[in-house]
């Protein structure tokens, strides 16, 4: 029986690329709990920004591939070893997705416009110091800036250039990137938003959230932003609250 | 500050087993995935289609799928494509694609070998403007700019 989500043992490594962690993995049960969803969605393209080691793309084609044919899968990364490493991944899963080593989607922002179906981001969301954000190699992959936001909020412009009007978008963040600030800030863009996962690690606690567009559900429920925050805070509690009944 | 930890907890410190053993090559640099890209250099206008210089192809066969590519048509630049294959080594396409597909299979068949069978391992994309080279490594384009040119 084949996997449903790319396995550990099979993903490559190098010491310049981030392993997959609790984040990883957390960002792959949400698209695993939204698998029903995805597929009757029927992506035509499908796009991971900053794949790293490959661990997300590859699981993600995974659980789409046999019922969803004919789907074109595109990774990037800024860390020309990781792109290398996302191929490995990929290959050692016999799966294919086309590769390139770019800065978040340069280079294919033009083409791409309005294409993508589906949009997965595992970005640098540690709050650092400016001066480490984009620094080469390994740090690249955590390196957040303040509030951990900086990388965040350069990918999300780029992120909605990219979704077509069915596009769905899944991304990591800490409670500390103020996520409900994100949300609304897309909320002005036109898109709804839901916590798909929520996670608490010792270090971390982790949102996967998903932003599809909306226009309906923006712009007819007239709503304050004081009023969408005191929301998202109330979700983010039952949610919480849930985990610990 | 909360550091991303690369920890070896219990679930993750597996034993890497080899890798297994492909039979097919690696996956290249496809021309579906050139038909996406284009120069991103500031103030350049005529930024698309890169021009390929193959240093290595190589073929490698993949499923036919006629309802990806019929939904791909629509979506291609259809020059660049055809000269993207005859620089890597195949000019079969035609200049314009037919108006019916549906019972064309021995076109499918050529965009099909065209868009994703053709494989660029090692070369460079050309901007068409400022001459720039792009380079293609191990199958993988790199689109990095310099500082001076974001």
């Amino acid at each position: 029986m084949s996997s449903r989500i790319a396995s550990i043992r099979l993903v490559s490594s190098h010491r310049e690329v981030y392993e997959p962690c609790d984040d990883s993995f957390a960002l792959v049960d949400a698209l695993l709990a939204d698998r029903t969803n995805l597929i009757e969605h029927n992506p035509k393209v499908c796009m991971e920004i900053g794949s790293g080691s490959g661990y997300v793309i590859t699981s993600l084609i995974l659980l789409l591939k046999n019922e969803v044919p004919g789907v074109h899968y595109l990774a990037t990364d800024t860390n020309p070893i990781a792109v290398r490493v996302t191929k490995e991944t990929l290959e050692a899963h016999g799966v294919d997705a086309d590769v390139v080593c770019a800065d978040i989607a340069t280079g294919l922002d033009k083409r791409l416009a309005g294409s993508v179906d589906v949009i997965v981001v595992n970005p640098p969301y540690v709050p650092t110091p400016e001066y480490e954000v984009g620094m080469e190699g390994i740090a690249s992959a955590w390196a957040g800036g303040e509030n951990g936001r900086t990388v965040i909020d350069k990918i999300l412009p780029v992120v909605d250039l990219l979704l077509s009007d069915k596009g769905w978008l899944y991304l990591v963040t800490l409670t500390s990137n103020f996520p409900e600030e994100i949300c609304l800030m897309m909320r002005k863009k036109g898109y709804a938003s839901r916590i798909v996962v929520q996670r608490s690690t010792e270090e971390e606690n982790l949102l996967i959230l998903k932003f599809w567009r909306d226009q309906d559900e923006v712009s007819h429920k007239e709503i304050s932003s004081p009023t969408f925050l005191a929301h998202f805070s109330r979700s983010l509690s039952l949610l919480m609250e849930k985990r610990w009944r | 500050m909360s550091i991303r930890v690369l920890k070896s907890s219990a679930t993750k410190t597996h034993l890497r087993l080899p890798r297994c053993e492909r039979a097919r090559e690696r996956e290249k640099m496809r021309l579906i995935v050139h038909n996406m890209l284009s120069c991103n250099i500031r103030g350049v206008v005529n930024k698309f289609p890169l021009r390929i210089e193959p240093e290595k192809v190589i073929v490698k066969e993949v499923d036919f799928n006629p309802d990806f590519l019929k939904h791909m048509i629509a979506k291609i630049d259809w020059k660049a494509l055809v000269d993207g294959a005859r620089s890597m080594g195949y000019p079969e396409l035609p200049d314009h694609p037919p108006t019916t597909l549906e019972s064309d299979e021995s076109f499918l068949r050529k965009f099909h070998h065209s868009l994703l069978e053709l494989n660029l391992e090692e070369g460079s994309l050309v901007c068409p403007e400022t001459g720039r080279k792009f380079s293609v490594n191990k199958g993988i384009p790199n689109m990095l700019l310099h500082e001076d040119e974001v």
